[in-house]
């Protein structure tokens, strides 16, 4: 890895980190919602051509997918413009289900980023907050163990297996236990005072070769 | 939907794993822009009839708002990654790059990279003394002061301190100033061999 890049993390909790590429992907996951007030002009932008009621607008009370970043945009306190609901993962009945048993749960599926999206959805105030806060936690906690003890003992093995049903959060946990994992390797090997090449050269070169043979 | 365009922007630059820095994606910025500027339009003039009475107008209005901030945070996290990616190229690969690398960089970007350089140089010669400090030397603790270097690929001739020269070609191996050779290892042209 290049251990010079260091890129801009996501956010924590309901904040996001305006220059992070983590955060406006996640915030590019949609969420489900209700029109509250008639937008004039938008139909074809949210793809709900010509129908009943204003001519190229989007009547109000339409019910309309849209990409987190816009939701949190036109939502306030009183639901003027936009009134969202939960999306399935997050409401009650999958919520008994992460409290079963979170390891089973394939979170890559649901929406990969699972913790990152629900932290945001605190932002709508919704009745279910408390609860829905206290599931990520819980669900976090409950996988969180098998994560760390995975990542620092699968030495110089295809991990794809393990990390398939990890979202994204979790897979850099995985990520960061196992270049710990590799560092030590290394001082163990007493390799850590071997100079190499940085790790743009190594993948150039690897890039070469398959040029040639194709 | 407005701001698909520019997550798309922000998509090929994340995919690009491990600070390896693609090509400037221009034809994605453009495009970007070209909806901004579009979007911008659209808001002058639906303000103007707002203000004449159709207030229903400005919850579009705010729609488009939201859009284009969207899009100028896609546009600036994405050039900003991307200097990230250039910085750390200076210090892990030196300060030539390879010509794929070059052709990568935008002129914006390589003005930047060149000014990277010239601030870090200048930095490293008011540490230490008259002689500065190379902070890009050393980067692992060195264990000793000459090493022991297999070629990997032909370089031609390499002059020491001591006046001698030594050819480096392809497998050869040499014992070396650790100073002298730490470079060329990064860049790929010699290994570092452990005894």
């Amino acid at each position: 890895m290049s251990e010079a890049y260091f890129p801009v993390g996501p956010g924590l909790g309901p904040e996001e980190n305006f220059l992070s590429l983590e955060d406006i992907l996640m915030s590019q996951e949609k969420l489900p919602g209700r029109v509250e007030a008639a937008l004039p002009r938008l139909a074809a932008v949210l793809g709900k051509g010509a129908g009943a009621g204003q001519s190229d607008g989007i009547p109000e009370g339409a019910k309309v997918e849209l990409p987190l970043w816009l939701a949190k945009g036109l939502y306030d306190n009183k639901r003027r413009i936009l009134s969202v609901e939960l999306p399935k993962i997050y409401k009650e009945g999958w919520r008994t289900v992460f409290s079963a048993d979170a390891n089973v749960v394939d979170l890559h599926k649901m929406g990969p980023y699972y913790y990152g999206f629900g932290s945001q959805l605190l932002n709508f105030d919704n009745p279910e907050n408390p609860e829905i806060a206290q599931t990520i936690l819980q669900t976090f906690i409950g996988r969180f163990r098998r994560i760390m003890d995975s990542s620092q003992n699968a030495y110089n093995e295809d991990t794809s297996a393990l990390v398939a049903r990890l979202d994204e959060l979790e897979r850099a946990l995985f990520r960061a236990g196992q270049k710990g994992l590799n560092d030590f390797q290394c001082w163990e090997k007493g390799q850590a005072s071997q100079i190499t090449a940085s790790s743009l050269v190594q993948n150039y070169r690897k890039r070469k070769f398959t040029d040639m043979d194709g | 939907m407005f701001g698909e365009r520019a997550a798309e922007l922000v998509r090929g630059l994340h995919r690009a794993a491990d600070g390896h820095l693609p090509a400037f994606n221009e034809d994605g910025i453009r495009q970007v822009l070209e909806e901004m500027k579009a979007l911008y339009e659209q808001n002058q003039s639906d303000v103007n009839e707002a203000k004449s009475g159709r207030s229903d107008l400005i919850r579009t209005i705010k729609f488009r708002h939201c859009s284009l901030l969207r899009n100028r945070r896609c546009v600036v996290a994405y050039l900003y990654d991307r200097l990230l990616r250039i910085r750390a190229l200076r210090w892990e690969y030196g300060s030539v790059l390879p010509n794929d690398l070059r052709f990568h960089m935008s002129a914006e970007e390589t003005e930047w990279f060149n000014q990277y350089k010239k601030s870090l140089a200048t930095y490293m010669r008011s540490l230490g003394g008259e002689e500065g400090l190379d902070l890009t030397q050393d980067m692992k603790p060195p264990k000793s002061l000459y090493i022991e270097v297999r070629c990997l690929k032909d370089h031609g001739e390499f002059e020491i301190d001591d006046g001698t020269t030594i050819l480096l070609k392809k497998n050869s191996q040499h014992f070396l100033p650790r100073w002298k050779c730490e470079q060329l290892i990064r860049q790929g042209v010699l290994e570092h061999v452990l005894s």
